[in-house]
C-alpha cells in the first residue's frame, strides 16, 4: 500500500474514534441522538481530507502517521473544547481550519524545497524577538491571569509566543547548521548569539512573568545545541546558567514565587492570608485551580466518567475550574476518559514525537535535521511542561496543550510545524531513494 | 548527528513517560486521598450522579432518591420517606452539609465505592453503559413500629430510647428527642435548628441515644450490684444497716426520694438494698470496694469506650467518669468518692446505648452481645456484601452473678420502684434511676430493663429509656415508655 493510502486508512480511523468521541458530547449536550451531530464531523473530516490530498500532491513520500496522529488530537481538542464550551468549541472548529489552510499554504509554497527557508534565519531570529516581546508594550499587551502573552489589536487577541516558538526552531536549524563546527570546539567568541538567546529567555522570563515559555524556549535551544554540537558539557552549562537565570529572577518575580509555593504546597493545614484580606487554606485560595485541577484528574479514575458526563459545574451550573479549556484541558480529559484514555493521549503525543525523530533522524542535510528534531522535542517539551504542571510534576505554568487546548494561536502554528515536518520527511525519501 | 538526536528522543520519551506514571499516580494511588479532601468541591458534585443506596428497616424505606436533571446531567437528591422517625441514626447527606449518621459512615457502601471486588465490577460494567453508578442498600435491624412508640412516648420530653435483643445485640429502636425531619437539611436549614422541645437548647441533630451523656442515677447500682457480687465480698443475702444515710467523709449523705418503702430500713439485705434503691447500702458497698473495682466493672461493660455501632464514632460518646467535659479515669482512689459514685452520681456520665448494654448483659446471663443496627448491605444486583454475624463482645459478669441480679431485677418491677414496667404475661427485669441534675426539682430519670416471655428462655429485649428534666422519678417517668416499647417490640407475649 503506498504511503498516501496509509495515511488515508489511519485518517479514516480516527474518523471513526473521533466521531462516537464527539457524538458523546454532542448527545450529552443536546440530550438527543440526532444525526445533526454528524454534520459538524463531516465539516471536519471533510478538512483533514482535504489536508490530506494536499500532501498527496505536495508531500507523497512523507510519513504517513503524522497528520492522522494530529488529526487524532485535534478531534479529542474539538470534542473536549465543544463539551465544555459549546461556543469555544466552534471558534476553535473556525481556528482548526484557519491552521489546516495554513498547513496547505505552507506545503503548497514551499514543495520544491523548503530549505530556501535557511537564509533566513537571521529574520526569524529577530522576528522571534519581537514577538516575544510584544506582549510587553503598552497599549496592544494584555495582562492575561497575571501573565503577559497576549497581544490585543482592535477586537483580534494573539499569542505570538506560539509562532515566536516556530521561528524560533527555524532561526536555531539555520544558525546552527551553520556554525556546529566551530561551536564544537568551543571559542567563547562564537557562543555571542547563544548568549543573546539566553539572554532573551531571561528578558521574556523577566518580562511575562511566565516560567513555561522561557523553559520551553530555552529547553528547544539548549536540545538543538546538543544534537549540532554533541557536547554534553553546553546543555549541562545551558541548565546551570538557566537555573542561574531564573533563581536570581525569582527573588524578584512575585508571580514566579508564587507558583512554586502553590506546586510545593498546595494544601495547607492552618489559614493564609488569601487575595482580598480574608484568611483561608491555600487549597480554597492561591491554588484552588490545581487542587480543583486534581480532584478532577481522580474524579476520573480508571476509565473516566465518559465524555459528556464529567462534572465540571456545581450543583447550581457554575463552572469548577477556571480556564478549563485551555490550560486545564487535560485534567477534563482524564476525567472524562480516565486513566485509560489519558494514558492513550500521552501515547499519541510519544508516536508523533518518536515519528518526528524518525524523520529527524532519516533526514539527509543538516539544516532538515535540526529543523524536525527542534519541532518534535518542542512538541515533547511543550506537552511536559503543561501536563507535568497539571499533574504537580513541575510548577504550573499557563501554555497550551498542543493541538488540544483552545487557543488560535497554538493551532495556527502547530499546523504550520506539522507541514514543516511532513516536508523534510518527503525531501529525505526521495533523496533517500535517489541517492 | 543521529546519535545526539536519538539520546534527544530518549530524554523527550521518558519526560512524556513521566507524564502517563503521574497520570497514574493521581488516578489510582492518591484517588482516594483526593475523593476524601473536605474541600473536594467535584467529589461534592460527581456523589449526585451516583444514585445512593437505599436504606430500608422493617420493609419500609428510610432513605431513597429523587432524579433530578441539572446542566443536562441526571443527579439524584436524597429524600427520607420516615422524616423525623430514624433522623438521628439515619442521617442526611446533602451538597451543602458534611453527612451524618449511616449516611456518613456508610457513604462508601452507599455509593458503590468499597472496593470489594464484585461492586468494583458492577460499577465499571454500568459507567461502561453509562448508566449511572448505584450504590448498595442497607438493611438495619430497627422495628420501626417501636421506634414509633418510642417517639411518640417520649412527646416533646427531651431523651431517648435505645432498646436491643440482648441474645444478638441487633438494635431495635434508637430513639433520640426531639428529632427533626431530615428532609429540611438541603433547603431549610434553619427550620431545624428552630425545633423546640421542653428542653433548651433542644440539639435535634444529637442522637441522644449514643452521644447524650446523662449521670446515671440508680442504674448503675446494677454495676455496682455486679462489681459487688464478682468481688466475693458480697452476697445477695449481704446485711447492711440503713439509717436513712451514709456517712462519707464525715458528712451524711441521704437516701434518695427514689426509693420505695420507708425513708429508713434499718437491717437489709442486698437484694432488697437494690429492690428498693437504698442509696446507704450502696454508698457502704462502694467505701468498701474502693472507686477502682467500680470502675474496672465499668470497663467490663464497656465503659470508657464509644459503645460498637456501625454509627459514626463522633456521634457515638464514651461512658465513664467526665472532668471539665472529657473522658476522665483516676490515678489514684482518693480522687473519686466511692460511695457517690457506687450509686451513679459522682461524675459520671452514661450514654442510653451503653445502659441498654448493661441490661442486655445481665438478662442474657452475663453474655454481652456487640450492638449492630446494620443487618444487611445488598448489591444492586441483590447479592449480599455484607451480613452482620452476631458476636460476643464481652463477659462483664458470671452466669451466677448474673442470674442473683436478674432476680433482684425482676423484683424491682415486681414489687420494687419499678412497678409500672410490669406487662402480664412478660418476664420483665429492670432497674430505676433519678438523678439530681443541680437544679432543684429537675431530675435526669431512667429506667433500664430485660424483657422475654415468661418461659424460662432468655430475655429477647433490652430497653434503656432517659428523660431529661423531670419532676418524678424514673418509676414513675420513664418506666411506663419502656412498658410501651416493650409491647410494641413483643406484641403476641404482651397479650395473652
Amino acid at each position: 500500500m503506498s504511503l498516501r493510502n496509509r495515511e488515508l486508512v489511519n485518517l479514516v480511523l480516527v474518523g471513526v474514534v473521533g466521531t462516537a468521541a464527539f457524538g458523546s458530547a454532542w448527545i450529552a449536550h443536546t440530550n438527543r441522538v440526532s444525526a445533526e451531530a454528524l454534520v459538524d464531523v463531516a465539516l471536519i473530516a471533510g478538512l483533514f481530507l482535504a489536508a490530506h490530498l494536499v500532501v498527496r500532491r505536495t508531500a507523497a513520500q512523507a510519513d504517513p502517521t503524522l497528520l492522522p496522529l494530529v488529526a487524532l488530537l485535534t478531534s479529542i481538542g474539538l470534542t473536549m473544547n465543544f463539551r465544555l464550551n459549546p461556543a469555544d468549541g466552534r471558534r476553535q472548529a473556525v481556528w482548526v481550519a484557519i491552521g489546516i489552510l495554513a498547513f496547505a499554504l505552507t506545503l503548497v509554497l514551499l514543495r520544491f524545497d523548503y530549505r530556501v527557508l535557511e537564509q533566513y534565519r537571521y529574520v526569524f531570529g529577530v522576528t522571534a524577538i519581537i514577538l516575544l516581546l510584544l506582549p510587553s508594550l503598552p497599549v496592544i499587551g494584555q495582562r492575561v491571569n497575571g501573565v503577559r502573552l497576549w497581544v490585543h489589536v482592535g477586537r483580534l487577541q494573539f499569542q505570538p509566543g506560539e509562532v515566536a516558538k516556530l521561528l524560533l526552531v527555524l532561526f536555531l536549524a539555520g544558525y546552527l547548521r551553520e556554525k556546529r563546527e566551530v561551536l564544537a570546539q568551543g571559542r567563547l567568541k562564537d557562543f555571542g548569539p547563544l548568549l543573546v538567546i539566553w539572554g532573551a529567555a531571561m528578558l521574556v522570563l523577566l518580562q511575562t512573568s511566565d516560567l513555561g515559555s522561557a523553559l520551553l524556549y530555552f529547553g528547544v535551544f539548549v536540545g538543538m545545541l546538543y544534537v549540532a554540537t554533541d557536547r554534553l558539557s553546553y546543555v549541562l552549562a545551558g541548565g546551570a546558567l538557566f537555573v542561574l537565570g531564573s533563581g536570581l529572577l525569582y527573588s524578584a518575580l512575585s508571580r514566579v514565587q508564587a507558583r512554586v509555593i502553590i506546586w510545593l504546597h498546595p494544601w495547607t493545614d492552618h489559614k493564609i492570608p488569601c487575595f482580598n484580606g480574608t484568611l483561608d487554606y491555600r487549597q480554597n485560595c492561591q491554588s484552588y485551580q490545581l487542587v480543583r485541577s486534581l480532584y478532577s484528574i481522580g474524579n476520573g479514575g480508571y476509565g473516566g466518567t465518559g465524555i459528556g458526563r464529567e462534572t465540571t459545574t456545581t450543583l447550581a451550573g457554575t463552572p469548577l475550574i477556571p480556564e478549563l479549556n485551555t490550560d486545564f484541558i487535560f485534567s477534563a480529559i482524564t476525567q472524562g476518559i480516565g486513566l485509560i484514555g489519558a494514558a492513550g493521549v500521552i501515547l499519541v503525543f510519544m508516536v508523533l514525537v518518536a515519528r518526528g525523530m524518525r524523520v529527524s533522524l532519516l533526514a539527509q542535510d543538516g539544516f532538515s535535521k535540526l529543523l524536525a528534531v527542534g519541532l518534535a522535542f518542542g512538541l515533547a517539551l511543550q506537552t511536559f511542561i503543561i501536563v507535568g504542571g497539571v499533574l504537580r510534576v513541575v510548577p504550573l505554568t499557563g501554555i497550551t496543550l498542543p493541538f488540544v487546548s483552545y487557543g488560535g494561536s497554538s493551532v495556527l502554528a502547530n499546523f504550520i510545524a506539522l507541514a514543516l515536518l511532513l516536508l523534510v520527511s518527503h525531501r529525505a525519501r526521495i533523496t533517500g531513494a535517489a541517492r | 548527528m543521529n546519535q545526539q538526536i536519538r539520546r534527544l528522543s530518549g530524554v523527550a520519551m521518558i519526560l512524556l513517560a513521566a507524564l502517563i506514571v503521574a497520570t497514574t499516580y493521581w488516578t489510582t494511588w492518591a484517588r482516594a486521598d483526593l475523593a476524601a479532601k473536605q474541600d473536594n468541591a467535584i467529589q461534592r458534585v460527581a456523589e449526585f450522579t451516583i444514585r445512593r443506596g437505599r436504606i430500608e428497616a422493617s420493609g419500609h424505606l428510610l432513605a431513597a432518591n429523587r432524579r433530578r436533571v441539572v446542566d443536562s446531567k441526571p443527579l439524584f437528591f436524597r429524600i427520607y420517606p420516615k422524616g423525623p422517625l430514624t433522623a438521628q441514626v439515619v442521617g442526611y447527606s446533602t451538597a451543602a452539609r458534611a453527612r451524618t449518621g449511616l449516611e456518613k459512615s456508610l457513604n462508601d457502601y452507599l455509593t458503590a465505592s468499597n472496593e470489594s471486588l464484585s461492586t468494583f465490577v458492577d460499577r465499571s460494567i454500568a459507567q461502561l453503559h453509562g448508566k449511572p453508578i448505584q450504590g448498595n442498600d442497607v438493611q438495619l435491624t430497627l422495628n420501626l413500629e417501636a421506634q414509633r412508640v418510642a417517639l411518640q412516648a417520649l412527646g416533646t420530653k427531651c431523651g431517648a430510647v435505645a432498646a436491643l435483643d440482648p441474645r444478638t445485640g441487633a438494635v431495635r429502636v434508637l430513639a433520640s428527642s426531639p428529632s427533626f425531619n431530615p428532609n429540611l437539611a438541603e433547603r431549610n436549614f434553619g427550620a431545624i435548628s428552630k425545633i423546640r422541645a421542653d428542653c433548651t437548647p433542644a440539639a435535634p441533630l444529637l442522637n441522644r441515644a449514643t452521644a447524650g451523656l446523662y449521670p446515671p442515677g440508680s442504674t448503675f447500682k446494677v454495676v455496682t450490684a455486679s462489681a459487688a457480687l464478682q468481688s466475693g465480698k458480697f452476697t445477695p443475702d449481704s446485711i447492711f444497716h440503713d439509717p436513712g444515710y451514709c456517712t462519707e467523709y464525715g458528712k451524711q449523705v441521704h437516701n434518695f426520694a427514689d426509693q420505695s418503702g420507708p425513708e429508713v430500713f434499718g437491717t437489709i439485705r442486698l437484694y432488697d438494698a437494690l429492690v428498693h434503691s437504698v442509696n446507704s447500702v450502696f454508698c457502704n458497698i462502694g467505701k468498701e470496694l474502693g472507686a477502682f473495682a467500680v470502675l474496672q466493672q465499668a470497663k467490663r461493660f464497656g465503659f470508657y469506650k464509644p459503645p460498637p455501632l456501625e454509627t459514626p464514632l463522633e456521634e457515638r460518646l464514651p461512658s465513664g467518669l467526665y472532668q471539665h467535659g472529657r473522658l476522665y479515669y483516676p490515678v489514684r482512689e482518693s480522687q473519686v468518692d466511692p460511695g457517690r459514685l457506687a450509686f451513679g452520681q459522682e461524675r459520671l456520665l452514661v450514654t442510653p446505648l451503653q445502659m441498654a448494654m448493661v441490661a442486655a448483659a445481665i438478662g442474657n446471663d452475663g453474655r454481652e452481645m456487640r450492638p449492630y443496627v446494620v443487618s444487611r448491605i445488598v448489591s444492586p444486583g441483590g447479592k449480599t456484601i455484607v451480613k452482620t454475624r452476631p458476636s460476643r463482645l464481652a463477659q462483664p459478669v458470671s452466669r451466677d452473678t448474673a442470674q442473683q441480679i436478674q432476680a433482684m431485677m425482676l423484683d424491682v418491677v415486681h414489687r420494687g420502684t419499678g412497678t409500672a414496667a410490669a406487662i402480664s404475661g412478660l418476664r420483665v427485669g429492670g432497674k430505676t434511676g433519678t438523678a439530681e441534675t443541680g437544679f432543684s426539682g429537675r431530675n435526669t430519670t431512667w429506667f433500664i430493663c430485660f424483657a422475654g416471655p415468661d418461659d424460662g428462655s432468655l430475655p429477647h429485649i433490652a430497653v434503656a429509656v432517659v428523660l431529661e428534666g423531670q419532676t418524678l422519678t424514673g418509676g414513675a417517668t420513664a418506666a411506663p415508655i419502656a412498658r410501651q416499647v416493650i409491647e410494641a417490640l413483643l406484641p403476641s407475649a404482651g397479650n395473652p
